[in-house]
């Protein structure tokens, strides 16, 4: 007979299925309706109870969001963002002790040339102008309801559509969106700048993003744009706090690409519940306890809607980009080690600044120009930084005299290849940067692209620089004098 | 604004104009740092063309660099360099036996080679060891399982399944190589991992959320006090394993290329596979991982392992058994997964030598292949 069956007849038993029980783990007395992980099977009514306490428990344990509180809601269509906001809603509607005390409002940013008005889009409008009129109050008001007439006009205001101020971000949208908008009977915010979108803002910003080489670096300077737009709204409208909802897969995805990108510095606060590395305005995530299982269940079965929006790695191959790269891989991994999710978000939980940001103008200087995160490129003990410099220098020109500090390509042998006015550009924007925004720039081929609020706060970082060490400095006429060989 | 959603990343070559005229005119483009020869690869780190003098003389300044910077040894000091007959530990010894010479560090340097008692690898490679004894004229000394521990990894795999062999072999070598040292009266030991390693362990320590070790995985050194502990270095941190191989091919040095044969399950293949994807978008990445890895930094409050020494053999450990211990011991009574997944509460019993409830051997002796 065959030695399998004789030895190991015992052991080679057939795999046990786990059996699902037919009654919600919960409440013990209705059907289960669906399953989040292996043993956790719920009915549709502890469902939505988990999930809606799920929201406040994380609020209410972190305890940054005071009542009466402006909250800025950062939403991009997504069934995330969509389900924060649905929360957010439900929070305020609920009856006096329960309720959530905070005043929210709303930005979407619009990413596309041809804004995508589709039947959804139009619905999810809807669903947020039926936000109760509550939500409009600041805190306690005085005279009890508000009148029900002026609650439409007064939730667009709240809304804030595609606006960009003139000189400092380019548009991006065209006249489409504007008849579009018009048709819905829309306003601008009335204390803001309202701005004509011209055709030069497009251009500007795709010459921005033409100008970089990489998908990698698009995808990083496109989402440290939208984080600066964000802020701006955030600040002009006097909002202390802004949500945004990145789920807990989408964190773990981040983590890991931060890593890959260079961003270990900075990975708790990119991906922890709170970010106070802009000091006044505070960005939480409240949905990130959420995998993006639950959260697809609950929009489908108590109809959140949410939209599609293709972004820049929309369609792209998995080796496009690092994100991208990232992103399939651990759902790839989460197949085969279903743990892998949260593993890595309780890695990203223990995690915590190396060097906490300040909030004060005098550490101003310290702080990355593009993503504002403590700069990490200290020089002080040996380390991968000062490994790269090193190989740098010693694949280039021998003999040619290579400084220690600072890192500055020679001539035009490296580089670029452009003409050495913008070698010396790039030098000196790097010197602001932290290590993973200095990959960034290297991949454009175009510095003076980028928008005018971030050269000209480069300019009076430089000058404030040079302020301090003014004393220091040769005087400079004397240098101009003799014909420079670089001529920058 | 649309972006082309399709649009791939290609591979752009950093070329000064001058070098893209003789491309253009099929003209040999010349070395970018001595440009005088001819260049006849294009470095896998920087992505600068080099002649193959120059990159020698690049790669063995990096880790001259890395080695003083650092202060990895002290003039005068043994140093023991891990062997395998692989290309890292042969680019190492090979690298610091120039280092050595040529600027003097005044160090006694010896080859230390682990047997593991893996048929068809394990005993191709230490006749490469032993070649390379010859070839540097280094003393050599080997340990092997079989004498230290009683079992070889064939017998061990046998016992233990395909899945977490891997767990058994890092673990032994440690120690033996830790043995090995003492034997042989060594102040320091230094291992050929090269950046690559060092990434792939920050990327699995992430994965597995084991927040201790990543922390202390992107050192350098490791520390050195302790009972019966050498202290180790890696010279090679900062050196892509791309790079390595170039360098041993270029130098014609005799290596031992084939993989572990039971390395394909191991958790860390995925590591693997996911740092050479990474690599291939953006040649940087490895060092951009070892960069995010050094400056992590975890909160407190949280739960580390503290240093003490087991209770048996006493080598240092962070519980009351050594790893080391635990894993024999299993292997030895016949429960291999006495060692896989947390038992701690069975260490003590184990120490005193009590006997082990039915349950509890149940359900240690369960392997899946």
């Amino acid at each position: 007979m065959c030695q399998v069956d004789e030895e190991y007849n015992g052991q080679l038993d057939h795999r046990v299925t786990p059996r699902v029980s037919k009654k919600c783990v919960k409440c013990k007395e209705n059907t289960t309706v669906l399953i989040i992980r292996a043993g956790d099977a719920f009915c549709r009514g502890c469902f939505k109870e988990y999930f809606i306490h799920k929201f406040r428990a994380m609020l209410g344990k972190n305890r940054v969001i005071f009542p009466g509180e402006k909250v800025l809601l950062a939403v991009s269509g997504g069934p995330a963002s969509s389900s924060m906001l649905s929360q957010v809603q439900e929070g305020l509607s609920r009856d006096a002790p329960k309720k959530l005390r905070f005043v929210p409002g709303i930005i979407y940013i619009d990413g596309n040339a041809q804004m995508i008005i589709t039947a959804l889009w139009q619905k999810h409008f809807y669903f947020v102008l039926s936000l109760p009129s509550s939500v409009l109050e600041a805190g306690s008001s005085a005279t009890g309801k508000p009148p029900t007439g002026s609650s439409y006009k007064a939730a667009v205001d709240h809304f804030i559509p595609t606006r960009k101020n003139q000189n400092q971000h380019p548009d991006l949208s065209v006249e489409n969106a504007q008849s579009h908008l018009s048709n819905l009977s829309m306003q601008e915010v009335q204390n803001g700048v309202t701005s004509p979108i011209t055709p030069e803002h497009t251009q500007a910003l795709k010459r921005l993003f033409a100008s970089v080489r990489t998908p990698t670096a698009k995808e990083d300077l496109l989402h440290t744009l939208r984080q600066h737009l964000i802020l701006h709204t955030a600040r002009t409208q006097g909002y202390t706090k802004v949500m945004m909802g990145d789920s807990c897969s989408r964190l773990a995805i981040k983590l890991l690409s931060n890593i890959s990108l260079g961003r270990g510095a900075s990975l708790a606060t990119d991906t922890g519940f709170s970010d106070p590395r802009h000091g006044d305005v505070v960005i939480v995530r409240p949905m990130r306890d959420y995998s993006s299982k639950e959260i697809a269940y609950y929009n489908r079965m108590f109809d959140i809607p949410s939209v599609f929006i293709p972004g820049l790695d929309s369609k792209a191959q998995d080796k496009a980009s690092i994100q991208r790269l990232t992103e399939s891989f651990v759902t790839k991994l989460q197949t085969d080690f279903p743990s892998t999710v949260s593993t890595i978000y309780r890695t990203s939980e223990k995690l915590h600044t190396a060097c906490p940001p300040q909030n004060t103008n005098t550490q101003l200087s310290a702080k990355c120009l593009l993503c504002v995160c403590a700069l990490d490129t200290k020089l002080e003990e040996f380390s991968a930084y000062q490994a790269t410099l090193i190989s740098e220098q010693l694949s280039q020109r021998r003999g040619q005299g290579h400084s220690s500090g600072g890192g500055q390509s020679q001539g035009c042998e490296t580089g670029d290849g452009g003409c050495c006015s913008s070698a010396k550009s790039t030098v000196d924007l790097k010197s602001l940067l932290c290590y993973s925004c200095r990959l960034t720039i290297k991949d454009m081929t175009a510095l003076d692209a980028l928008p005018q609020y971030i050269l000209s706060e480069a300019e009076r970082r430089r000058s404030q620089m040079r302020e301090e060490i003014s004393e220091f400095l040769l005087d400079e006429e004397e240098d101009e004098a003799i014909p420079r060989v670089n001529g920058s | 604004m649309m972006m082309s959603p399709a649009s791939t990343h290609t591979d752009i070559k950093r070329r000064s104009p001058l070098s893209e005229f003789r491309v253009a005119l099929k003209m040999p483009v010349l070395c970018s740092s001595c440009a005088e020869k001819r260049a006849v690869l294009k470095r896998p780190k920087t992505a600068h063309s080099l002649c193959k003098e120059c990159f020698f003389w690049a790669f063995e300044e990096e880790v001259h660099q890395t080695i003083v910077s650092a202060q990895l040894f002290k003039h005068g000091e043994t140093v023991g360099i891990g062997a395998s007959g692989g290309k890292d530990s042969t680019v190492l010894a090979h690298v610091m036996k120039v280092l050595n010479e040529r600027y003097n560090y005044g160090l006694k340097l010896l080859l230390l080679s682990v047997d593991e008692g893996i048929t068809g690898y394990r005993d191709d490679s230490l006749e490469t060891v032993k070649r390379n004894q010859q070839q540097y004229e280094l003393p050599l000394k080997i340990v092997s399982y079989e004498e230290l521990y009683g079992w070889t990894m064939d017998a061990i795999v046998k016992q233990v399944g395909l899945k977490n062999n891997c767990t058994f072999c890092g673990v032994f070598r440690r120690q033996a190589l830790d043995r090995g040292a003492m034997m042989l009266k060594v102040d320091k030991i230094c291992t050929g991992h090269n950046a690559d390693d060092v990434a792939e362990t920050v990327l699995m320590n992430v994965l597995r959320g084991d927040i201790a070790r990543l922390r202390r995985c992107t050192a350098i050194s490791t520390a050195s006090e302790g009972e019966g502990v050498v202290p180790r270095c890696k010279p090679l941190k900062y050196a892509y394993e791309k790079e390595i191989v170039l360098y041993a091919y270029f130098k014609k040095l005799d290596y031992f290329s084939t993989e572990c044969i039971y390395s394909p399950n191991a958790y860390r293949g995925h590591a693997r596979t996911f740092l050479k994807d990474l690599e291939a978008v953006r040649p940087s990445a490895i060092m951009d991982v070892i960069h995010s890895g050094e400056n992590l930094s975890v909160r407190e409050g949280v739960k580390m392992p503290v240093q003490g020494t087991c209770g048996r053999c006493g080598y240092i450990s962070s519980q009351a058994l050594c790893k080391s211990c635990v894993l024999l011991e299993g292997l030895n009574r016949g429960l291999p997964r006495l060692g896989i997944g947390k038992h701690h509460r069975l260490h003590e019993k184990i120490l005193l030598q009590q006997p082990l409830t039915q349950e509890e051997e149940r359900k240690l002796k369960a392997v899946d292949f």
